[in-house]
């Protein structure tokens, strides 16, 4: 019977870099900023890394394929890299690869790092790209709000919600993330907003509007992984420890088959059952401490509040609004501004979050930090709810 | 056993653009437009074309039957998407029928149909033809007032027909009334083309049909004459002895002439009204005329399309914007935006492992569990299941269903923005994310019923290829529940 991976893993050091709209800056320079935080978190040199895992989502439309770009971007010493995508899950996907690693005893230290450069399309938005030769003689053409759009109208239709009290709990998702991200240097949007402003916004897929969408970023973050006994022999103290790395994929079910009803994200579902059984979690909404869920768009972040246990299923509209998930609230959500405030630079994303988690954890999140957090819960979501990716790893002190 | 007509369908655009519109858009250079601009003309939605337009029309034929597949496919246009491309072999697999059906494309005259229905009845007479016209004119020409998107099918056989083939002949003449050489037609003065075409060369034919058949012309209960002249029909019943009332109306106030398929529309309309015994005169008349002669018969009214003529006429929404006309049709060069601008190749090889699919819209129904599906992959879809190579073909084109989940993007490119699409759940099972057409602003929610059409899903441009997929459609007419 397979243990899991709760405690065998420790962060040794992370890095992120400014997100933003960075005309100034290459994926490579991206990387590099990242990295040279970790490394000095970390407190090693380079050569220390024994094998590393790269991130990149997009990769045809800036890095360009395989695991070489990093590699020479960091001047890595012909290390074993590896080079993953896995959609919007593709940053915790090097993280998996890298604590695996270790885990395994493959090698000691292992580094992951995700990188993503959105901002030299010359357009808003998530590249448009080809969905592969088959699908795209039938899929609709559609885009990423326009898929996330299609949750809200199935929610709505399951709950029995109007139009109005889901649109409102969608602004108040967004206000939230901005209040929190305005308190955070590195975020990409600093700036409050107000209800009314995000209910006024105009459609960009209905009735998804302009502030129920994430921003569009570059960025890049990363993380160096070791084993708890490693990281203490280098005079680390106050670990900070994986405890479940879990990842589910859609088979087809909910886009073919008639028991899903677009409601909800069924990935997430599974995904977080595992993960609070490997994590040894009995009661999410009380034990886990802070989470960042992957809100590319408003109405994500409230279903998967629900598929995630943390609100009642149908009540996430009234636990929204009821500011359960704000920053003062019983469990904050995106407590450093979330994909809203940073933007979703692909490959980068899933790291960035467990970035805010690691620091809240160590008490190093300055304005923005929470009193006395344990365990926090970082969710990926990659893909379109019909057809996706869940990540989900939660870490906390060893 | 007599040959005739055994069945007829219709298809009209739903979009009907007011002829004033561009009247009022064209009058400043050509101030005559405005005596034309009464009434309106039906306009393909950018995601119709000829061949998407004959599918519903041949649909709405083949509704009227039992399960018939006609063993000739005669395709009738000058306005084919494909100028080497069997286009009635994309029309003969989206209507899903036999393989080893004949299928054949006519075109390059305004008779094409007509020829063709001709060359069916003097043949085995077993078989359906089907006209599609899809014409781009000039903007601001007397082409782009009077003409009008459409199709028709006529299914022909031996059996109980609806109107026996009483009898037909064809005349070849190189009068040259207009011509199309390059991208739009050129044509000659009215006035000339109707006392040098019309009434002489109807006039000779159909003297001889009538003459040969022992018909006299007072007979005649219906004349079709397709024309955009609208006094010719008029002159030439005249001539010939013909009753005015007889004439049937070129509905240019309301559709607009259809070119190839005006003739076959029109006789649909007559087939619709007809009384038994009643004569039907349809003439062609492009470098030269053919003429046919049908007598409705007692069973004229046990035949009922989906939707006939008047079922498609009834469907209409109306379009005052003329700039989206031009857009539609190609006729001027708007800009797409940067998301316009990917590559949109088709993979022929690709295309050509998923045409059940794509073309036919087939998914699959599991012999061991039942569930249906769609696309239909190797193994079963469903959780509980899950066998390999355990579909059979499923149709998915005549099924009904209901909206799931819906959207109306307005980031991703689309030629008429929001582009709206969503979940589908069919009625007897399966669901699929598809695209939705023509959807009124409001007029769609979860639970709301959909219809499904063959329609164009992406044009490319550069290679001169268009993809075909099914859209699903909330129908203007209601539809019955599961």
């Amino acid at each position: 019977m397979a243990q899991g991976i709760k405690d065998k893993v420790a962060i040794l050091g992370m890095g992120c870099s400014k997100f933003g709209e960075r005309w100034d800056a290459s994926p490579a320079d991206l990387m590099v900023e990242a990295f040279e935080e970790c490394l000095a978190d970390a407190g090693i040199e380079r050569e220390a890394i024994e094998a590393a895992w790269f991130g990149a989502g997009i990769d045809a439309f800036h890095v360009g394929a395989s695991a070489m770009p990093m590699a020479i971007a960091l001047r890595l010493n012909y290390i074993p890299v590896t080079k993953v995508e896995n959609m919007c899950a593709t940053g915790t996907e090097a993280f998996r690869g890298a604590v695996y690693a270790v885990a395994s005893g493959a090698c000691d230290i292992a580094l992951a790092l995700g990188v993503e450069k959105l901002k030299d399309t010359g357009y808003g938005g998530l590249p448009q790209r080809s969905r592969g030769v088959e699908n795209d003689m039938y899929w609709p053409n559609l885009s990423a709000p326009g898929a996330f759009a299609q949750l809200a109208t199935g929610y709505r239709a399951r709950h029995r919600v109007n139009k109005r009290d889901l649109k409102r709990a969608m602004a108040h998702v967004s206000v939230k993330s901005h209040a929190n991200g305005a308190k955070n240097p590195k975020a990409h949007l600093r700036r409050e907003i107000t209800e009314q402003q995000a209910m006024d916004a105009p459609f960009i897929a209905e009735p998804i509007g302009l502030y129920d969408c994430c921003g569009v970023s570059d960025g890049s973050a990363c993380a160096i992984v070791t084993t708890p006994e490693i990281a203490r022999s280098l005079g680390k103290d106050h670990l900070v420890a994986v405890k479940a790395l879990q990842l589910a994929v859609s088979n087809g079910t909910e886009s073919s088959h008639e028991s899903w009803d677009g409601s909800h994200l069924k990935t997430t579902r599974i995904a977080a059952r595992r993960a609070y059984d490997e994590a040894g979690v009995r009661q999410p909404a009380e034990e886990i401490s802070m989470t960042e869920v992957h809100d590319c768009f408003s109405i994500t972040e409230l279903v998967t509040m629900e598929d995630l246990q943390l609100a009642g299923e149908g009540e996430a509209v009234t636990a929204v609004l009821d500011g359960e998930f704000d920053a003062e609230g019983k469990l904050p959500c995106q407590i450093d501004g979330g994909l809203k405030c940073f933007g979703h630079p692909i490959g980068a994303s899933g790291l960035r979050m467990i970035y805010e988690n690691y620091l809240q954890l160590q008490g190093r999140a300055g304005a923005r930090q929470l009193a006395d957090p344990k365990l926090g819960l970082n969710h990926n979501l990659g893909g379109f709810p019909h057809q996706n990716i869940c990540s989900i790893s939660m870490i906390g002190h060893m | 056993m007599s040959k005739g007509i055994t069945g007829f369908g219709a298809y009209i655009p739903q979009g009907r653009l007011r002829r004033s519109a561009i009247a009022e858009a064209n009058a400043w250079f050509d101030a005559s437009l405005k005596g034309l601009g009464r009434g309106e003309r039906s306009m393909c939605n950018w995601d119709e074309d000829v061949i998407t337009m004959g599918v519903e029309a041949a649909g709405d034929c083949l509704a009227g039957f039992d399960g018939h597949a006609p063993p000739a496919l005669f395709f009738a246009s000058t306005t084919f998407p494909f100028l080497d491309r069997q286009n009635s072999v994309v029309l003969l697999e989206a209507l899903n029928l036999p393989r080893q059906t004949l299928a054949m494309d006519v075109g390059a005259s305004q008779r094409a149909g007509t020829s063709s229905l001709l060359a069916l009845l003097q043949g085995t007479g077993d078989g359906m033809v089907v006209a599609s016209e899809h014409r781009r004119a000039k903007a601001g020409s007397r082409g782009e007032m009077l003409w009008g998107d459409a199709a028709a099918a006529v299914a022909t056989g031996g059996g109980p027909v609806i109107a026996e083939f009483v009898g037909g002949e064809s005349l070849a003449s190189d009068f040259v009334d207009h011509y199309r050489g390059g991208e739009f037609d050129y044509d000659w003065e009215e006035r000339w083309i109707r006392d040098e075409g019309y009434l002489k060369i109807i006039p000779e034919i159909v003297e001889s049909l009538l003459s040969g058949c022992n018909v006299g012309a007072a007979d005649i209960a219906h004349f079709i004459l397709p024309t955009d002249q609208a006094r010719a029909p008029g002159a030439v019943a005249k001539k010939l002895g013909i009753a005015p009332g007889a004439i049937v109306d070129n509905q240019a106030a309301t559709v607009g002439v259809a070119g190839a398929a005006q003739p076959l529309l029109l006789l649909a309309a007559a087939l619709e009204s007809a009384k038994p015994g009643e004569l039907i005169l349809l003439t062609g008349f492009g470098q030269g005329c053919d003429a046919l002669l049908f007598r409705a018969t007692e069973a004229i009214g046990s035949f009922r399309p989906a939707r006939g003529v008047s079922g498609a006429l009834a469907a209409r929404r109306e379009e005052n914007n003329y700039a989206r006309f031009l857009a539609f049709n190609n006729l001027i060069e708007r800009d797409t935006g940067k998301r316009g601008e990917t590559d949109r190749q088709t993979y022929l090889s690709g295309y050509n492992r998923r045409r059940d699919l794509v073309t036919s819209f087939l998914g699959g129904k599991c012999r061991i569990c039942g569930t249906v599906q769609i696309p239909r992959e190797k193994y079963c879809v469903n959780p509980e299941c899950h066998a390999l190579d355990s579909q059979d073909p499923y149709p998915f084109a005549d099924k009904r269903g209901e909206v799931l989940t819906w959207t109306a993007d307005r980031l991703t490119f689309d030629p008429s923005p929001p582009a709206y699409f969503g979940m589908v759940r069919f009625d007897g099972g399966g669901k699929l994310m598809m695209d939705f057409t023509e959807v009124d602003e409001g007029g769609i929610e979860s639970g709301s019923r959909i219809s499904v059409h063959f329609r164009v899903r992406q044009y490319d441009p550069q290679r001169g290829f268009r993809k075909y997929f099914w859209k699903a459609k909330i129908p203007r007419e209601p539809v019955p529940a599961g």
